[in-house]
């Protein structure tokens, strides 16, 4: 996850934080308003990633193109958080959690170990 | 299981030219693998399920469980192929079929699977990329805005990278995180998700076959009692044991599935305690 990485989520963010389709100059404008100043070609080469992975969907009618969201940040992690406490062992097999639900009796005998060791 | 397949097919061919092996030690052979197939499919599997020193020696067992997958499908295959034998003498390769059908049927369970996994893992990380932040010290940890607490990792071999919730943060002390990422580390670094998947492949390649999906999670277990002891040479076992409840405990929000179906998950916390 290199700085390619965090240009995408900076300029899915301004999607985000948009209303509506944005123009690669309005993402332009508005990364630059919080500090960030990126080249036009840029801010396309990165809104063609995003559109590539299925994260946003242009508008090629309009002059100039216009960028949407394809689900909101909310529907992302939501999806993100699901893949993480689904159950079953398709998970375990894409991703290792430190631990999963503990069971009463598991928690009784992992406080038992506390208390005995004040 | 390949070397096995070349080493039957060369052995078949002396066979076919020869002509001096008796066709009753082909049919001998046949049977004799067949048992060790039978007894590493079930008996064998199922004693170790319901031993109690695997919690003990999670290294030994996890190479055992490696030995009777690989045992276990080798020597059905070479069952297979000494059947085959026995059935066309004169008839080498198509003697083989059965034996290379099966072992293609693995391979490409084997190779489906990895497919299926890097697939969710690169949509995993294209997700991560958008929705969390590095981690301010540590590297390759990402943290999201999330009030459940949950700490993960995502194995992608050099790209490995370890995300932390904002709610688990602010759970732990910094002894607790210590352990967190130590356990989750020890995932990475010993590559527990080549284990996994291999053993998920077994898994979905013999559906209705109860002692795949035992094995399964078996291996899952045991995989995380050796991240449970790279964390404890860091942090004394109370301090993971501290950590685990914070996580895990029901109350918790995320807490509501527990693993503990498996005997051998709630071993990993009784350990703790013995």
């Amino acid at each position: 996850m290199g700085t390619l990485g965090e240009l995408e989520r900076a300029v899915m963010d301004a999607i985000w934080d948009a209303s509506g389709a944005v123009s690669a100059y309005d993402i332009k404008d508005q990364l630059a308003a919080d500090g960030r100043e990126l080249a036009p070609t840029t801010v396309l080469t990165v809104l063609s990633r995003l559109e590539k992975k299925g994260f946003v969907t242009s508008d090629r009618s309009a002059r100039p193109h216009r960028y949407a969201a394809l689900g909101s940040r909310a529907d992302h992690t939501a999806e993100l958080m699901h893949s993480v406490l689904g159950e079953g062992g398709d998970r375990t097999a894409v991703l290792e959690r430190f631990v999963g639900g503990v069971s009463d009796e598991d928690a009784a005998v992992l406080r038992q170990l506390l208390q005995r060791n004040g | 299981m390949i070397g096995a397949i070349t080493w039957l097919i060369s052995q078949s061919r002396a066979v076919s030219e020869a002509v001096v092996i008796p066709h009753g030690l082909i049919i001998l052979g046949a049977v004799i693998l067949g048992l060790i197939a039978v007894a590493l499919a079930w008996p064998v599997p199922v004693m170790l399920v319901r031993a109690s020193w695997p919690a003990r020696m999670p290294v030994m067992s996890l190479l055992l469980w490696q030995l009777i997958g690989l045992a276990g499908g080798s020597s059905m295959i070479g069952a297979l192929a000494l059947v085959g034998l026995a059935i066309a003498p004169r008839h080498p390769w198509y003697a083989m079929i059965p034996a290379a059908l099966f072992a293609a049927y693995l391979l490409a369970h084997l190779g489906v699977t990895m497919f299926q996994v890097t697939r969710q893992r690169h949509r995993h990380l294209a997700l991560l990329q958008l929705l969390t932040s590095p981690h301010p010290t540590r590297t390759r940890t990402r943290v999201i805005d999330e009030t459940t607490p949950v700490a993960y990792c995502l194995p992608r071999g050099m790209q490995s990278v370890t995300v932390l919730s904002q709610g688990l943060l602010d759970r732990l002390d910094p002894d607790e995180l210590v352990a967190v990422i130590a356990h989750e580390r020890a995932h990475v670094e010993q590559r527990h998700d080549l284990l996994l998947l291999a053993f998920r492949a077994w898994r979905a390649a013999l559906p209705g076959f109860p002692i795949a999906a035992r094995a399964e999670a078996e291996v899952a277990a045991l995989v995380e009692m050796l991240a449970d002891d790279h964390a404890r040479r860091e942090v004394h076992d109370q301090v993971l044991a501290r950590a685990i409840l914070a996580v895990g405990a029901s109350g918790v929000p995320g807490s509501d599935c527990p693993e503990s179906e498996s005997t051998r998950m709630s071993d990993r916390f009784r350990r703790l305690a013995g």
